[in-house]
């Protein structure tokens, strides 16, 4: 099947309110995304978060070098490329923490001796990128048809001097903030496969406790979109 | 006998010791292996520490050079961490450009370093927009048995609080850089981070301070990165293995 979906869904959270695209309190920024629009890999994604954009393909199940092979699962390998210049060590950091978690949900053992490959190309970056990169790398999963255990979702929120949590932030909203937390949650029981955090804070729970809240939100949009393409076909 | 079982099945072989809440090697649940601390062992340093950790072993040397601040932060040094990561430390890893753990483990100090604001970049500068300390810490590993992570972190501190700079005025006339070598004052440490790594086993179970063995075998594991205030500058959880019965 080569059609594409184009979904766009308007989420908001229940306090977010006002003229301004962000109230006070939780929202999420716009979020859209196409799957199927790369022909050579096996699955693709284009997950679009405000104006945080992530491009993601999937290999897989493939080949893999006798090096690297595992004999009762498969060997998943993430590759993050930036959006300038050439990947780093912050880029090898972060695809670890990408892949552990699909490690988590990834069915390998349907599947050993075998090599399941994403690779993520950051297009735009306008904050949560490494949000963006775990929902655009799902979405790939998904359209790849890689069995999977759950579904998983990235939500990234920001705690500013005052204390305020923002969920979804800006670059700019990032900057500013006195830390930035980032969670990989499940779809079954919200539970957390992954956290990062950058700066300095003392109060995990209400920030996980906001991620579960948001993450329905976007449970709710990944279920939209897959039922609105498979409607069609 | 207990030693077939365990290399037939390490993971019931560690869940018998588990479920009387001890270790194989006679720990607690929530105990650390003995730690060991040596400063300022490396004279051509300008700070070192060698951290043991039971029997992982982490050294760090602190270099101090001059360099060029940016243009958009003309009042900030810069303070570099490195980790290597030999093929001396561990037979899985070979020689060559630092392979994924290394590099990871790279990131998480340069993050350590940034989010609790271990020292003031503004401490480096000598002179505004024209000459700034760059601190380069090399941290090797000497030997690989699990938390890395937390005897680098350690080792990081002790050596930054052993290094010495030596006093720098700018000649007038000259524009040239004098040191006074004999003049040294230590740096400001502002905050003391402490890194505790946990492993997860069968997602439930918390052990403090896994040995090597015991991360092969752990379904995932946890970094939390305290300072003495209480607040959190990093909690690093990349993620969970799948369990091993999938």
């Amino acid at each position: 099947m080569e059609e594409e979906t184009h979904t766009d869904a308007k989420i908001r959270a229940e306090n977010g309110t006002g003229s301004s695209p962000r109230g006070p309190g939780c929202s999420l920024r716009h979020f859209a995304c196409e799957q199927n629009l790369l022909s050579r890999p096996d699955g693709s994604a284009s997950f679009l978060q405000g104006d945080t954009s992530v491009l993601a393909g999937v290999y897989g199940p493939a080949e893999v070098k006798v090096s690297k092979e595992i004999f009762n699962k498969a060997t998943l390998e993430v590759i993050l490329r930036p959006k300038i210049g050439l990947p780093g060590v912050a880029e090898k950091s972060r695809e670890r923490l990408i892949r552990n978690t699909c490690e988590a949900v990834v069915l390998g053992t349907l599947h050993p001796r075998t090599s399941i490959t994403v690779v993520l190309q950051v297009v735009s970056d306008a904050g949560s990128l490494l949000a963006c990169c775990l929902n655009a790398a799902c979405m790939a999963l998904v359209d790849a048809g890689v069995p999977m255990r759950a579904l998983f979702c990235g939500v990234a929120c920001a705690l500013d001097s005052d204390g305020t949590l923002v969920l979804d932030p800006t670059s700019k909203q990032e900057k500013e903030a006195r830390a930035v937390l980032t969670f990989a949650l499940d779809s079954v029981e919200r539970k957390l496969l992954m956290s990062s955090t950058k700066g300095l804070y003392s109060d995990t729970e209400q920030c996980l406790a906001a991620a579960q809240a948001a993450s329905q939100h976007v449970f709710r949009f990944y279920r939209e979109s897959l039922q609105r393409r498979y409607s069609k076909s | 006998m207990a030693a077939g079982f365990k290399t037939v099945e390490p993971l019931e072989y560690y869940r018998r010791f588990l479920k009387e809440n001890c270790r194989p090697d006679g720990r607690e649940l929530g105990e650390f292996r003995t730690t060991t601390v040596n400063i300022g062992s490396i004279s051509t340093a300008d700070g070192s520490a060698l951290v043991k950790l039971g029997n992982t072993t982490v050294i760090c040397g602190v270099k101090a050079e001059f360099a060029a601040p940016s243009t958009d932060a003309p009042d900030k040094g810069y303070v570099v961490p490195n980790v290597d990561l030999p093929p001396l430390c561990s037979s899985r890893f070979r020689s060559g450009p630092p392979g994924e753990e290394a590099q990871v483990a790279s990131q998480f100090i340069a993050d350590v370093i940034e989010n609790s604001q271990i020292i003031q970049k503004e401490d480096l500068c000598i002179s505004p927009g024209k000459l700034v300390w760059v601190l380069y810490c090399d941290l090797i590993c000497l030997d690989y048995d699990g938390n890395i992570l937390d005897a680098c972190t350690f080792a990081l501190l002790a050596a930054l609080k052993n290094v010495q700079l030596p006093e720098v005025t700018i000649n007038e006339e000259t524009a040239l850089a004098e040191v006074n070598l004999k003049k040294k004052s230590y740096l400001n440490i502002r905050t003391h981070p402490v890194a505790t790594s946990f492993a997860v086993f069968d997602d439930t179970l918390l052990i403090v301070d896994p040995t090597g063995e015991e991360e092969h075998l752990a379904t995932g594991t946890l970094t939390i990165v305290m300072d003495e205030e209480g607040k959190l500058c990093c909690l690093h959880k990349p993620g969970m293995f799948p369990p091993l019965q999938s």
